[in-house]
C-alpha cells in the first residue's frame, strides 16, 4: 500500500507552483481560534488546523470543498486553492452547533 | 442523542446504498449473502482501523495521507465495479433466466462477488470510520452515554431500514429489466466514486491540471443536504465540480461503455442462446 502511495506520488509529482502561504487555525472547547480568519485573494494556501480538544473533530467547509477528520490533540495540514473574494465558511461537523468559522478573501 | 442519531443516519444510508445495489445487483447468485455480510464486516474492523490510526494516516505523505488512502480506496472500488458490470455482461442473461432455478454454479458466481465484497468492504471503512471517531468523540466528552447508545442505534436502525427499502424497491423491478437497471446504477456509482478521488487527489495537491470549478449549483441543490448526499452516493453529483472531475467521470462511464460492448461481443454464441 505504502509502496503503491509512494508510486503514485512519483508518477503524478508533486508539482505544487508558488509558495502557498500559510495560516493557522485552533479548535479548542469546539470553537474556532480565530473565528474569522483574514486571508488573500487569488493566493494558494496552507491551512495548519491544531486540534486542542481531546475528541476529534471533522474539519468541513462546502464553501471551500474541504473534508478533513483532525484526531483529538493532533493537528492537520489542509490546501486551499487560490480564492476569489468573498467568504467561505467552514465547521466542525462533530460539533456543529459551536464550531463555526469563517474565512475571508480579500 | 439527536446528533448522534443524525450522524450515524447519515453515514449508514450512505454505506448502506452502495449495499442496497450491490444486493439487488447480485439477485440469484448463490452465497451472495456471504460475500455481501463479509464485506461489512471487513469494512467493520477497516473502519475501527482507520479511525484509530486517524492521527497517523493524517501525518503521512505532508499531511495528505487521510486524502491519498481516500482516493485509493475509491479507485479500487471503481475498478471492482467496472469488473463486475464486464462479468455481468458476459453472465447476467443467463442468470437472469436461470433466477428462479438452483443450481447456478458457484464457481462462475466467485469473480463479481469478490468484487463486490471489496465495494460494500470500501463503503462501510469510510463511513464507518467517521460514525467510530465522531463516537468516540462523545465518549472522550463524557457526554451521557446511554443518550449516545440511544441515538447510534436508532440511527442505525434508520439507516438500515431505508437501505433494505432501497433493496427491496430495487428487487420489485422484473428480472428480465433488474440487471439493466442494477449495471447503470453500477456504473453512475462507479463514475462518481472516480470523481470523488479526482477530489481527493486534487485536495492532496497531487493533481492540479483542470482545477477550475466548472458551475456552482450549491444554490439549488448543496451538498449538505440529505437529498444532496444521496445523489452523491448515487450518481456522483458534486455542487461544485472541478473540470478534470467532470472528465474523470464522463471518462469512466465511456471506458465502462466500451468495455461492456467488447465483454459482450465476445460471447456470441451466449447471447444468441
Amino acid at each position: 500500500m505504502r509502496l503503491l502511495l509512494i508510486a503514485l506520488l512519483a508518477l503524478l509529482g508533486m508539482a505544487s507552483p508558488g509558495r502557498a502561504e500559510e495560516f493557522s487555525l485552533t479548535i479548542k472547547d469546539h470553537r474556532f481560534e480565530p473565528a474569522e480568519l483574514q486571508v488573500p485573494a487569488g493566493h494558494a494556501l496552507t491551512l495548519n488546523v491544531t486540534n486542542q480538544d481531546a475528541s476529534p473533530e471533522e474539519f468541513e467547509s462546502n464553501d471551500l470543498d474541504i473534508e478533513k477528520v483532525i484526531p483529538g490533540g493532533q493537528s492537520a495540514v489542509i490546501r486551499v486553492e487560490p480564492l476569489d473574494a468573498g467568504r467561505y465558511e467552514f465547521y466542525g461537523e462533530y460539533h456543529e452547533d459551536s464550531a463555526k468559522g469563517v474565512m475571508v478573501a480579500k | 442523542m439527536l446528533g448522534a442519531l443524525v450522524i450515524v443516519f447519515r453515514e449508514v444510508i450512505e454505506a448502506g446504498l452502495v449495499v442496497g445495489i450491490v444486493l439487488a445487483a447480485t439477485r440469484g447468485i448463490p452465497g451472495r449473502g456471504w460475500w455481501v455480510s463479509f464485506g461489512i464486516l471487513l469494512g467493520v474492523l477497516g473502519a475501527g482501523i482507520v479511525a484509530i490510526f486517524a492521527g497517523a494516516i493524517s501525518n503521512a505523505f505532508a499531511g495528505s495521507g487521510q486524502e491519498l488512502l481516500n482516493a485509493v480506496v475509491l479507485i479500487v472500488a471503481v475498478i471492482s465495479l467496472t469488473w463486475h458490470n464486464v462479468w455481468m455482461a458476459e453472465h447476467g442473461r443467463e442468470i437472469a433466466a436461470e433466477m428462479r432455478k438452483v443450481g447456478i454454479d458457484v464457481s462462475e458466481g466467485r469473480k463479481p462477488l469478490t468484487a463486490l465484497t471489496i465495494v460494500v468492504f470500501v463503503a462501510v471503512m469510510r463511513e464507518g470510520s467517521e460514525i467510530v471517531l465522531f463516537l468516540y468523540g462523545i465518549v472522550v466528552a463524557g457526554t451521557d452515554m446511554s443518550a449516545l447508545l440511544t441515538g447510534g442505534i436508532l440511527g442505525l436502525v434508520a439507516g438500515a431500514a431505508l437501505t433494505a427499502l432501497s433493496y427491496y424497491g430495487l428487487t420489485a423491478i422484473p428480472a428480465r429489466y433488474i440487471f439493466s437497471v442494477t449495471g447503470a446504477l453500477i456504473a453512475l456509482l462507479a463514475a462518481g466514486m472516480a470523481a470523488q478521488a479526482v477530489h481527493f487527489l486534487q485536495a492532496a495537491g497531487i493533481v492540479t491540471t483542470l482545477g477550475t470549478k466548472v458551475w456552482d449549483s450549491s444554490w439549488l441543490l448543496s451538498d449538505s443536504s440529505i437529498l444532496g448526499r444521496l445523489l452523491h452516493v448515487l450518481v456522483g453529483y458534486t455542487d461544485r465540480p472541478t473540470a478534470l472531475q467532470l472528465v474523470v467521470y464522463l471518462a469512466t462511464l465511456a471506458t465502462m461503455f466500451v468495455l461492456i460492448r467488447l465483454a459482450r461481443a465476445e460471447w456470441p454464441v451466449r447471447s444468441a442462446s
